[in-house]
């Protein structure tokens, strides 16, 4: 126990030197940790905007559906299976019809999925309500990127065109009775929500639907013919790949913010072994063993990361806890630019696994750094270092 | 010379050479000598005549080139680096000539710090402590750092440092060399005591007449080899 007893003693005992290297390394466990919980709360963001939003607790699609082959869609409709009609009927599960059409927006030609939802609805986050069938106009529902990208707003009028299940092309006026504000850009981006039995009627596909979402709690997934369920895990497997990337590239800078205050730890110790020297074999003509100066000069720069904790603690806590309790706001045209959906407002997660775990890896790495350089102790002689020379 | 408490201290043929480029200088030349237990010696001479290299040597800092040094029954070239770092810890004080006193540590912690390498229990710890600091007249400076002291009050923290253990043997290589006579005088006295009081061997590499003053044997080196060894009656 001599050697953290001494370690902390002269680490103390060096005052100010000790807290300037302790405050530098601390920035980079803050900055470590707050990313790494923007990360963290970012991914469960995420997963609970896109289930909320447009997964459910998983989605069964017809037979030969895939969202990225359009060329898939034009077959992908059926009958919605009996077994899941009592749980469509209870709102567990919602149908959606998906056809391809084309917008004509003044003028223009513009390539849309229709996609039909039934108004009443309250599983999927999304206003659905706005499209109750009115007198005239078939209502319709566009997110903002949309209505950005066509120029629509609320109260338009736009002609639609679409071939339905016989083949056969027919256009339409629809109404947009409402523009919705999301970050989940996936069911926003060329796609147009219409009323899923209006939507049926026009494409001549009657109680037919290309996917049907399933409430979260769902219980286990049945076996229909022709249908297969997609669970959540596999809805989002690519979020999850497209966020462990962006983490990735977060690690560089960890690398980067690391490697700067490792330098400063390798310099300290360099320097202060130089500076210790005497001090050095005044421990040796003690009777310390080369063994335990070495052990004290790396167990002192080990301290660092201690020290380095408590600085970090003094304003990271109270920083981190703010951001973890009021969260990141992100606009909509912000959240595009990650490729995904987020929330409004992301909060950050500081685990204690997170904290813990990139404290105990800043250690072993200051550890291993004060190390390098207390090796050069076991070369002096300590009659060489009496005289503040180094063998 | 005390003969009658048994020899701490035995060289035999001792000698040291240091390689220098292609030469080599000989820094002891063929030394032979013993020290009693409870001695007071000097070892004295010019520069470069070999007295801090035998303290080196007899404190298991350093080893011979050839010959052989005996210091309470370890033989210093044979001694692995471990046994030497034991020997000094457990048996031998040294005092230096710029004190070496821990910067950063009180006058308490440079004291005690030689005990926490015996794994003393705290409470001997602090009464050997604050007695060796009363050895030297310190007691009312225990809180204080090395920077706050003087000269004369730094090297009797590095004489409490060096016998707060009870060592048999006390290495001193030029404890005077930076005081004042006042102080030198001082700080003498102050180790005659702790001779007497404990009967802890002083042996002592100086070229300071202070100090012959006060000695009870003077070795004289003179380029490495013993020129002249006198006991100095009455004292």
């Amino acid at each position: 126990m001599i050697i953290p007893k001494l370690a902390i003693r002269n680490m103390l005992g060096a005052g100010a030197k000790t807290w300037l290297n302790a405050a530098v390394l601390s920035m980079a466990f803050v900055v470590i940790i707050g990313v790494q919980g923007f990360y963290l709360g970012f991914d469960e963001e995420v997963s609970r905007s896109m289930i909320a939003a447009e997964y459910g607790g998983g989605q069964y699609w017809v037979g030969s559906y895939d969202p990225f082959d359009p060329f898939t869609i034009v077959d992908a409709h059926a009958a919605v299976p009996a077994p899941l009609r009592p749980a469509i009927e209870a709102g567990r599960a919602v149908p959606i019809l998906i056809v391809q059409g084309t917008l004509y927006p003044q003028g223009r030609v513009f390539p849309a999925l229709l996609k039909g939802i039934d108004p009443l609805q309250k599983l999927l986050a999304l206003p659905a309500e706005v499209l109750k069938p009115g007198d005239h106009e078939v209502p319709a529902l566009i997110g903002q990127r949309m209505a950005r990208a066509t120029g629509l707003k609320e109260g338009d009028v736009v002609t639609v065109r679409w071939r339905d299940a016989r083949g056969t092309f027919d256009a339409r006026e629809i109404l947009i009775t409402g523009i919705m504000t999301t970050t989940d850009g996936s069911i926003d981006e060329g796609q147009v929500w219409l009323p899923l039995e209006t939507l049926r009627e026009m494409a001549v596909m009657p109680s037919q639907a290309t996917i049907v979402v399933t409430a979260p709690d769902s219980g286990p997934a049945a076996v229909l013919a022709g249908w297969t369920f997609k669970s959540l895990d596999f809805l989002l497997q690519d979020i999850k790949a497209l966020i462990k990337g962006k983490t990735v590239g977060a690690s560089i800078l960890y690398a980067i913010l690391l490697f700067l205050a490792m330098l400063a730890v390798f310099n300290t110790q360099l320097l202060s072994i130089w500076r210790r020297r005497k001090e050095i074999g005044t421990m040796m003509a003690m009777g310390v063993t080369r063994g335990r100066v070495i052990a004290l000069f790396t167990f002192e720069g080990g301290l660092n990361t201690v020290f380095a904790a408590l600085a970090g603690a003094l304003y990271g806590i109270p920083l981190l806890s703010y951001l973890a309790s009021h969260g990141f706001s992100f606009s909509a045209k912000q959240s595009d630019s990650f490729g995904f959906a987020i929330g409004e407002k992301i909060f950050p997660v500081y685990s204690a696994a997170l904290v813990f775990g990139t404290t105990f890896l800043v250690f072993l790495i200051t550890t291993a750094v004060s190390y390098l350089p207390s090796r050069k102790i076991a070369k002096l002689k300590p009659t060489d270092a009496l005289r503040g020379r180094m063998s | 010379m005390t003969k009658d408490n048994g020899i701490i201290i035995r060289t035999t043929n001792l000698v040291k050479i240091y390689p220098l480029g292609e030469q080599s200088i000989t820094a002891l030349n063929d030394v032979n000598l013993t020290f009693d237990r409870g001695e007071f010696a000097g070892l004295v001479g010019p520069s470069g005549s070999g007295k801090t290299t035998l303290l080196n040597i007899l404190g298991s800092l350093d080893a011979p080139t050839s010959g052989s040094a005996e210091v309470l029954g370890r033989t210093i070239e044979n001694l692995p680096h471990k046994k030497a770092a034991e020997l000094r810890s457990h048996h031998i004080g040294f005092i230096f000539q710029t004190f070496n006193l821990l910067p950063v540590y009180t006058v308490y912690e440079n004291v005690e710090f030689p005990l926490l390498l015996l794994a003393m229990p705290a409470a001997a710890r602090r009464k050997a402590v604050l007695d060796a600091l009363e050895w030297v007249h310190l007691s009312d400076r225990a809180k204080s750092r090395p920077a706050q002291l003087s000269g004369g009050q730094s090297q009797r923290v590095a004489i409490a440092r060096a016998v707060v253990k009870k060592p048999e043997l006390v290495l001193a290589d030029e404890p005077t060399a930076n005081l004042d006579a006042e102080n030198s005088h001082a700080i003498l006295h102050t180790m005659e005591d702790i001779n007497r009081g404990l009967g802890t061997t002083f042996l002592f590499s100086t070229h300071d007449d202070k100090v012959i003053q006060h000695i009870r044997r003077k070795i004289t080196l003179v380029d490495g080899r013993v020129a002249k060894d006198e006991t100095i009656a009455g004292r």
